[in-house]
């Protein structure tokens, strides 16, 4: 009776959509970067453990004195560090890609543990910090539902919204994003006009993983105020998936982005709805089952940079 | 390097004077080490390691630890303890139940203490739990009484017994005062995710909960935000949160871990379960002072927690054990 309609007013709920957003925005940040690298050819899997330094970086930066956007650059240098190891290993030496990613993310990870150890040997509950406030936007923020969504957010969220117009405009409208395209599409042919391979591609991978990492800062510099371990709990994972979702395209990107946190968002609030009736592990598989549904709808015609995941050596036939 | 009398001397001074350190410590204090899955910040494990460390202060024990130990590398952690000689092995074994116990068998002469779901097993594998379901059930009377909307919120990681016994308790004691307050039950399928708690718990607050039960670390943080109040498990989270947290639920596990350090250094640990220990009745749970909320819990209430309280060590009031996965009910 009263339920049957429960499940749609949850749509009418501004909170909601706030909550979409709000849960969405590591994951554009994610997928940014991993658009990045991917679009240069290099699958980039060490972005789990990307934004997890990220998120312990940015945060004890802050910790220790940082000032919050200052937190945020030097998370975002972290991460561009370890992506420039990826480079290192996958674009001149030529490496797999896939195990080298997932051995930077197993690097990253425990990295981060020894280092907070490190830092913190004797604590008890994970110290706190002050962390951005949602900021509104006079005037915009008191339109109904997608006002507060959209303009009541954190500074991050809105960092997130402009990387993507950023993100685009350079990848499709200038020299350097049109150099970015053709060494993940045909390296030989870049290589021809005078287009560096080498340097561009390890370009792409640090500015793909600095994003990745503010990813992860987010969690712990707006979502929350403290670092966890396993904090980033495979949203890094997601985004790989994201990716295809967005056929390689920063503007798709945000929409997956947003759909799947929206999935999310609207789980917690159904499984309490009719939590009585239906297991609740079914209502956690939710988003990642209808993303493999909207990820098999999207992908019939996607176009993957032809150039991915193969090494380029120069005068190779 | 040319090997002066003086040099010699010195070497053989060091030498022996290690040994004579290695063999007073051999003597004297029982050696204890801990095998965390998790960081020791975690709240549940945070519990074992500050009553170790207090035993090590007090100079009862030599401590020490490895944390964040996977289940799959849990059992040769184990075996690698107990090869050093450590007289006692302290750890949490609910994702290796039967391996934990296979390794216990084969150091017969090293004392396992483990958290556990099951009964102690064979002549040296003791066993713990946080069962603190009794001052999970004052706080729910406590709860009882302050909520205005009647409708409050339990965000949880799993549905596992520890969890599930502590949340019934909680709104055992709810009901005991307040029959008519609802509850909605969310799981986050997750240890360690506070934004993920966190979002959780706003939805709750959107329907309408005014007191969360916070099983995870964001519950509060979400509470506070949304000016809704908060009960704490484990640990006394009001210092963090003075305005949120009406009142916790604490585990003590010193009178666990004491027991165990002196049967051990008298040479008569056996095998039993170490449960009880986490009673009210042996300090093993009570309820935090009620701080920042002293004058804001009515006196009545007080009242009424402090009776039930002694009823409860008196062996007056049993709380009820419920393991079964709580559900909303609304």
């Amino acid at each position: 009776m009263e339920t049957s309609i429960a499940w749609l007013e949850i749509f009418l709920n501004a909170s909601f959509w706030v909550a979409s957003v709000r849960i969405a925005t590591p994951l554009i940040f994610g997928t940014l970067g991993e658009v990045i690298c991917e679009r240069a050819g290099v699958l980039n899997l060490g972005i789990e453990g990307i934004m997890t330094i990220g998120a312990m970086a940015g945060w004890m930066a802050v910790y220790q004195g940082a000032g919050l956007w200052s937190g945020l650059f030097f998370a975002a240098a972290c991460g561009g560090i370890f992506g420039l190891l990826h480079a290192m290993l996958t674009v001149p030496l030529g490496l797999s890609q896939h195990v080298t990613g997932i051995g930077i993310t197993l690097l990253a990870t425990s990295l981060t543990s020894y280092v907070y150890r490190l830092i913190l040997p004797e604590v008890n509950s994970p110290p706190r910090i002050q962390a951005f406030e949602p900021l509104e936007i006079p005037g915009l923020s008191s339109i109904p539902l997608i006002g507060e969504a959209l303009f009541n957010q954190s500074p991050l969220t809105y960092f997130a919204f402009i990387s993507v117009v950023v993100v685009s405009y350079v990848l499709y409208r200038t020299p350097f994003g049109l150099a970015i395209q053709m060494v993940g599409e045909n390296p030989a042919a870049a290589e021809a006009q005078g287009v560096d391979v080498t340097v561009i591609r390890t370009v792409a991978v640090v500015c793909g993983s600095a994003f990745m990492a503010v990813g992860g800062a987010f969690l712990t510099m707006s979502a929350f105020n403290a670092f966890f371990f396993n904090m980033i709990n495979g949203r890094g994972w997601i985004c790989i998936a994201l990716v295809v979702f967005a056929s390689w395209r920063p503007g798709k990107a945000l929409l997956g982005a947003f759909l799947f946190a929206a999935f999310d968002a609207y789980q917690m609030r159904l499984q309490q709805l009719v939590g009585t009736e239906i297991p609740y592990q079914i209502f956690l598989m939710m988003p990642y089952v209808l993303s493999i549904l909207a990820l098999i709808v999207m992908s019939r015609r996607v176009g993957y940079p032809q150039a991915l995941m193969i090494p380029y050596r120069k005068g190779e036939r | 390097m040319t090997w002066t009398k003086k040099s010699v001397y010195s070497i053989i001074w060091m030498i022996a004077s290690v040994s004579i350190m290695g063999v007073s410590s051999l003597s004297a204090k029982p050696k204890v080490a801990a095998i965390y899955t998790l960081p020791v910040e975690q709240q549940w494990i945070s519990r074992i390691h500050k009553a170790l460390n207090a035993s090590k202060a007090r100079g009862d024990i030599e401590y020490v630890f490895s944390e964040s130990v996977k289940n799959t590398d849990y059992e040769r952690v184990m075996r690698e303890y107990a090869d050093k000689g450590m007289d006692l092995v302290v750890g949490e074994v609910f994702g290796l139940e039967r391996g934990a116990r296979k390794v216990a068998k084969d150091y017969p002469g090293t004392a396992f203490l483990m958290g556990s779901s099951f009964g102690p097993t064979g002549q040296n594998f003791s066993v713990f739990d946080n069962w603190i379901h009794e001052p999970s059930y004052l706080t729910g009377m406590i709860a009882g009484a302050m909520t205005k909307t009647n409708k409050m919120g339990v965000v949880g990681g799993y549905p596992i017994p520890e969890v599930n016994r502590l949340v019934h308790a909680f709104m055992d004691g709810v009901r005991a005062v307040n029959p008519d307050v609802k509850f909605m039950v969310t799981f986050i399928g997750s240890w360690y995710d506070p934004p993920k708690a966190k979002e959780s718990a706003f939805a709750q607050i959107e329907r309408g909960a005014d007191i969360l039960y916070a099983e995870r670390f964001g519950v509060s943080d979400a509470a506070k935000e949304k000016g809704v109040l908060a009960i704490g498990n484990v640990i006394n989270t009001q210092p963090d949160y003075p305005d949120t947290v009406i009142a916790s639920a604490i585990w003590n596990m010193e009178a666990t871990i004491d027991r165990a350090v002196s049967k051990v250094a008298s040479g008569s640990f056996e095998a039993e379960d170490y449960g009880q220990f986490s009673f009210m009745k042996y300090g093993g749970g009570n309820l935090a002072p009620y701080g920042t909320f002293e004058y804001r819990i009515p006196a009545k209430v007080k009242k009424r927690v402090a009776e039930r309280s002694q009823e409860i060590k008196d062996g007056l009031f049993r709380v009820n054990v419920n393991d079964a996965e709580p559900k909303s009910t609304m």
